[in-house]
């Protein structure tokens, strides 16, 4: 059962965890070498199921728009209009980011889970290495840096399947595109933007933090894994209310 | 030369180590055993310092390890070298990549300097042309020689080993046992083997701690051991039929 002091001392243990993890790495060559990559690892590897995701999402949001607000009196390129909100304000910044706690998070807290429960983290501490700091925090950083372009490119895959819905006849090109950029407000994109940073530094660092403390075997490296996916849901969707409540208001 | 002087290490209210007192010297194969649950891990981790006594000094020549700044505590890290029992390679690294990694971190070598010096640590090791295969292509042997190799790739004083024979047959053991003894005397380090491999005990045994329930309960030679009376450590040294029977051989050949 979770209790408050549980809380609280899980809560002291990743302040601590991270203290460790946010100072000078020892070496910079090999820190950069692992920045690059967890980029590689952490966002290459997901731009597919991020594309995927994006363009059905996009086109599937523009189907329902215009089978919802069928009107004399509305015009049709409110649906574009409206397609676009929601891919620039919630879904790419923050349901393509809790899509992307799923994966990434679980990765990550397997992968430290089970270097700790091999030794591996033990073996970098003896050398005297920083083993929080060098194995942590390039995954942190590299998070950080690849979110806001996958939800670029999630945007930008909302947009096409929302585009390819033309191809059903339902609203013509001219139409969506008209939508697309009615009234464009150059500063929901930059909250998209810093949605996804934070973000990002929420699924690695909480993620980071459920595999490098795992005790035991692999079991526990199972349940690290999911209470990570779990954890960072919980707690992107708790700042998402957060940011949009800061970000939005004028 | 490591010092043990009056070591307690409790978990919850429960001890683990009572009072330990031991002198590791250089140049020496020193081994700590025991009975599983008697302690050794538990103690040679507190030697490393992946565990914090409860009470009590570790001296290494003479540097309080427990009193050392974190900085000094982190510079005297480097001089040591550890092989885990289960290898504890990094599996996304190569061989190479594995021995070359305390340089990588540590050392201000050019690059073509840090590739020779971990080849010849794996020549040394007898591992010569696995350069570029990942720990899983290797045979568990193999794995324990590559971590011996990236423990003495820095030169290191001091050298722990834990269990380094668990999971290996009596030959591939013989083998790491004569590389740990022949790298502890040709450099002069301090090593500390953590073991309940009889053969170990029989083989390369300069200075040997017995554990039992937390207390260190003899100390002596291979060549003491046989000798040796006390009934826990009869207990776990003759519990074999074997060893018994050897036992009885040897009282009998010393009575008459």
């Amino acid at each position: 059962m979770i209790t408050l002091k549980g809380s609280l001392m899980e809560l002291g243990r990743y302040v601590q965890l991270m203290g460790r993890v946010l100072s000078r790495p020892d070496r910079w060559r090999m820190f950069m070498r692992q920045y690059v990559t967890e980029m590689f690892q952490l966002g290459y590897n997901s731009i597919g199921i991020v594309l995927i995701i994006s363009f059905f999402i996009g086109a599937v949001i523009c189907l329902q728009i215009k089978l919802n607000i069928q009107s004399p009196w509305m015009p049709r390129m409110v649906v574009g209009y409206t397609t676009r909100e929601i891919m620039l304000l919630e879904f790419s910044s923050s349901i393509m980011c809790l899509i992307l706690a799923g994966k990434v998070g679980s990765n990550i807290a397997s992968e430290l889970g089970t270097m700790r429960i091999t030794q591996q983290i033990d073996a970098l501490d003896i050398m005297g290495v920083n083993s929080a700091n060098y194995l942590v925090l390039p995954k942190v950083l590299g998070l950080m840096t690849i979110m806001p372009i996958l939800v670029t490119f999630s945007v930008a895959a909302g947009i096409l399947g929302a585009y390819a819905t033309s191809l059903m006849g339902t609203t013509t090109l001219a139409e969506l595109t008209e939508g697309f950029r009615y009234e464009f407000n150059q500063w929901f994109f930059w909250c998209g933007m810093i949605k996804a940073v934070v973000y990002a530094f929420i699924i690695a660092s909480v993620s980071s933090y459920k595999g490098y403390s795992v005790e035991g075997g692999s079991v526990e490296v199972g349940k690290a894994s999911t209470d990570a996916v779990v954890l960072s849901s919980v707690l992107v969707l708790f700042a998402d209310v957060f940011l949009t409540q800061i970000l939005t208001t004028k | 030369m490591i010092e043990i002087q009056h070591l307690y290490k409790s978990f919850d209210d429960k001890d683990v180590l009572k009072d330990i007192n031991a002198r590791f010297e250089n140049g020496q194969i020193n081994l700590i055993i025991g009975q599983s649950g008697s302690g050794k891990t538990v103690l040679m981790k507190n030697i490393v310092g992946l565990l914090t006594p409860t009470e009590g000094k570790i001296l290494y020549d003479g540097r309080d390890f427990c009193a050392l700044s974190k900085r000094d505590r982190i510079l005297l890290r480097r001089e040591m070298g550890m092989i885990f029992q289960s290898a504890a390679l990094f599996d996304s690294m190569t061989v190479l990549d594995n021995v070359m990694f305390p340089l990588n971190m540590f050392s201000d070598m050019a690059y073509e300097d840090r590739v020779k010096r971990a080849q010849v640590c794996l020549a040394r090791v007898n591992l010569t042309g696995t350069d570029r295969k990942y720990p899983g292509e290797l045979s568990g042997g193999m794995q324990k020689r590559v971590a011996i190799a990236r423990a003495i790739v820095l030169q290191p004083r001091y050298l722990f080993c834990d269990e380094p024979n668990s999971g290996l047959d009596p030959r591939t053991s013989l083998v790491i046992d004569e590389l740990i003894a022949g790298i502890t005397h040709e450099d002069n380090i301090t090593t500390i083997v953590n073991t309940h491999d009889m053969n170990s005990v029989m083989g390369i045994g300069e200075n040997i701690m017995f554990i039992c329930e937390g207390r260190a309960e003899w100390q002596g030679t291979n060549r003491q051991i046989m000798a040796a009376r006390n009934k826990a450590l009869e207990d776990f040294i003759f519990a074999s039929d074997i060893l018994r029977q050897a036992k009885v051989a040897y009282d009998n050949a010393h009575q008459s």
